[in-house]
């Protein structure tokens, strides 16, 4: 500590410092806006559209209530709108089937991964096993491996297995497949997470009479479940967004809305107000999970980053 | 990865009698049987050797079900304890290796077929037919081709994600409020990005990004007509939904710095820049390789923003493997041909990533 003399913090000593943290402040603080700026416009730009009639989306209005009145067209189109809410729709009965399906695929898919990788992960961070020539290792590796599969190669064989197995165009198919989509991401984050718990609970367990299933499931899930929560919800983003082989394996019973939305695209025209509505629909559920459970989004995708 | 080894100790001492053993060895057994013979039946019914038969494989996914419970069941009941250990990975072991080696297997097959599902014929071996045209077809060779500009622009991807990161470690407030905007474009589904964005946003008359070149002085702008430009901007929307995956996963290695060393190099008198290049920059490349390698092994599975804003247009110029495959399906029926381009497919991403691998732990045990 230095007894200050000055009174006044306006020589060209004091000040230079001060303007280097103000001029650094600004910087990251454009930065920041800038980026916010790309990142919230096209979801912005989306849910005014779907408010707009053709002369707004001609005129290029941007702010609701300054530039133009806020109507109800692109909703009436799904059968959302406040107006038409109470009667029936077909379009809005069609509109959530769709979103049934995926939200049934996506769930069911996480949490099948979740409960298979859970299990394999603790499996492989516990104990030693030895399937003919694999070890640990080797079948850790063989499970992370399925991540670099790209989809396409499983596309073709699967359109003609499910054909014959009259799995075709059924949510049951969709949930195998997503399942096995996102099950290496699960393995992976779970594994994570095991390795961080002691192996001194377990046998304290162990000692008092468990046994290990009892173990793992009265001492060991509980801990570990921030973590599955993660790998759900992160399963549950990449599931809900699945679009390459929903648009390859059904097409009218098990549609889900990336392939309603996709089949919309082309047919539209100009009809902005009525896709930006149906996009809003597809993006609004999982802007909600981004802003409630944020934390866990990133606990899963961070799990694997930091050894 | 020292995984070797029982870390959870465990001593048991069970007394399977032999009749228990039996069991559970002819549970499985039968049940392997059943399957086998099912199988057996309905493709021979399939062939038309034989009239009795069912509708469809559906029976025999049952019976292969069957098996995998029996398989299950008779662990515990042959092996006791150690059966008990086994079940946690069996389950997810059975259900990959029956959704992903058999349909590889059964792949292998058909990529050697002229089997087109709009024909009636089936599937007629075709030996090396399918290999000769894939190295005459010039469009999958450039899909091939384009696949390596979308694998370079991570690097691109790379640098933002990583200013992003330290902007977001630095002293700032609100940072929860930054961290979930940012985090916001990876939650949007593709399909939905590619009309936002794709569709409306960069529509030539109405879409404000249009507006704004034309406001900055590009008189007609279309952001699909060159190859160049419409390759960019698939590229700029891939980025735009991934980049705050790369972002968050090397924020968090950011934030599990040692604190010290940082702060050390700022005492002995480093500037923002050197302290960012001689130190923070050499301690995040474990993370960063991870990021970069997750980030390629995603890249290579891009196709649904392609399908849905350009569907591989102009001329192929944005045709990823997946999107031009998908089209071989769709607007053909082609399953042989398009099954064998994605075979093909595979061994080169496995060939790549080997030596991707290889090379990232080679440059990582070199010393710094």
């Amino acid at each position: 500590m230095t007894a200050t003399t000055e009174i006044f913090k306006d020589t060209d000593a004091t000040t230079a410092p001060q303007f280097k943290w103000w001029s650094s402040r600004i910087a990251i603080y454009g930065a920041l806006i800038l980026w916010s700026v790309i990142c919230i416009f096209p979801i912005y730009w989306t849910l005014t559209t779907s408010f707009k009639l053709a002369p707004d989306v001609m005129q290029g209005n941007m702010v609701p209530w300054v530039d133009y009145t806020p109507k109800w067209r692109g909703w009436e189109s799904l059968g959302l709108s406040p107006d038409l809410i109470g009667e029936t729709s077909t379009v809005r009965e069609e509109f959530l089937k769709r979103f049934w399906n995926s939200a049934i695929v996506a769930i069911s898919a996480s949490a099948l991964a979740v409960v298979l990788g859970s299990l394999a992960a603790y499996g492989l961070s516990r104990f030693s096993y030895r399937f003919g020539f694999m070890r640990n290792s080797d079948i850790s590796f063989f499970f992370l491996s399925q991540m670099i599969l790209p989809p396409v190669v499983l596309a073709l064989p699967f359109l003609v297995l499910y054909k014959s197995m009259a799995l075709l165009d059924t949510r049951i198919g969709l949930i195998l497949l997503y399942t096995l989509m996102v099950l290496p991401i699960v393995i992976w984050i779970m594994r994570d997470q095991f390795q961080g718990i002691p192996v001194e609970l377990e046998e304290a367990a162990l000692v008092d009479g468990l046994g290990i299933w009892g173990a793992f499931m009265q001492i060991v899930l509980p801990i570990a479940l921030p973590g599955m929560v993660a790998a759900f919800i992160l399963s549950l983003v990449l599931c809900w967004n699945e679009y390459f082989f929903a648009a390859l394996l059904t097409s009218t019973d098990a549609k889900t809305l990336p392939v309603m939305v996709a089949s919309q695209t082309g047919s539209q025209g100009i009809n902005w107000w009525s896709m930006a509505a149906l996009s809003t629909a597809a993006i609004l559920p999982l802007i909600v999970v981004a802003v409630f459970l944020e934390k866990y989004i990133i606990k899963g995708m961070a799990a694997g980053a930091v050894k | 990865m020292s995984t070797e080894g029982d870390l959870l100790h465990t001593v048991t001492s069970d007394h399977i009698s032999a009749s228990r053993k039996q069991v559970g060895r002819l549970m499985v057994w039968i049940s392997a049987g059943l399957f086998a013979v099912l199988a057996l039946l309905q493709a021979a019914h399939e062939g038309g050797r034989i009239a009795l038969g069912f509708e469809t494989w559906r029976p025999v996914l049952y019976a292969y079900l069957v098996w995998a419970t029996a398989l299950c069941a008779a662990q515990v009941i042959t092996r006791g304890e150690a059966g008990k250990r086994t079940l946690f990975v069996l389950p997810a072991v059975l259900f990959v290796v029956s959704l992903v080696v058999f349909p590889l297997l059964f792949g292998l097959y058909i990529s050697f077929t002229d089997w087109n599902l709009a024909s009636q014929d089936g599937a007629q071996p075709n030996g090396w037919d399918n290999m000769r045209q894939m190295w005459n077809d010039s469009f999958y060779w450039n899909a091939l081709k384009n696949m390596v500009y979308y694998v370079l622009a991570v690097s691109v991807e790379y640098v933002i994600a990583f200013g992003l990161a330290l902007l977001l470690n630095a002293q700032i407030r609100a940072r929860k409020f930054f961290r979930v905007v940012f985090l916001l474009p990876l939650m949007l589904s593709p399909v939905a990005v590619s009309w936002m964005i794709g569709k409306s946003m960069m529509e030539v008359r109405f879409g404000p990004l249009a507006r704004l070149a034309r406001e900055l002085g590009w008189d007609s702008p279309s952001f699909f007509g060159t190859p160049e430009m419409a390759r960019f901007m698939i590229m700029a929307m891939d980025a735009w939904t991934f980049i705050p995956f790369m972002m968050i996963m090397l924020l968090a290695g950011l934030q599990a710095l040692p604190k010290e060393v940082i702060e050390a190099s700022k005492v002995d008198g480093a500037t923002g820049w050197q302290s960012f290049k001689e130190v923070i920059f050499p301690l995040m490349l474990p993370v960063s390789v991870t990021a970069i390698v997750i980030r390629i092994i995603f890249k290579l599975k891009l196709a649904d923003i392609i399908i849905n804003v350009t569907s591989g247009g102009p001329g192929g110029a944005t045709d990823s493997v997946t999107s031009f495959i998908f089209r071989e399906y769709r607007d053909r029926s082609n399953v042989g041909y398009g099954t064998l381009l994605a075979m093909v497919y595979l061994v080169l991403i496995i060939l790549f990533i080997t030596v991707l691998l290889k090379a990232v732990s080679r440059f990582m045990e070199r010393p710094a």
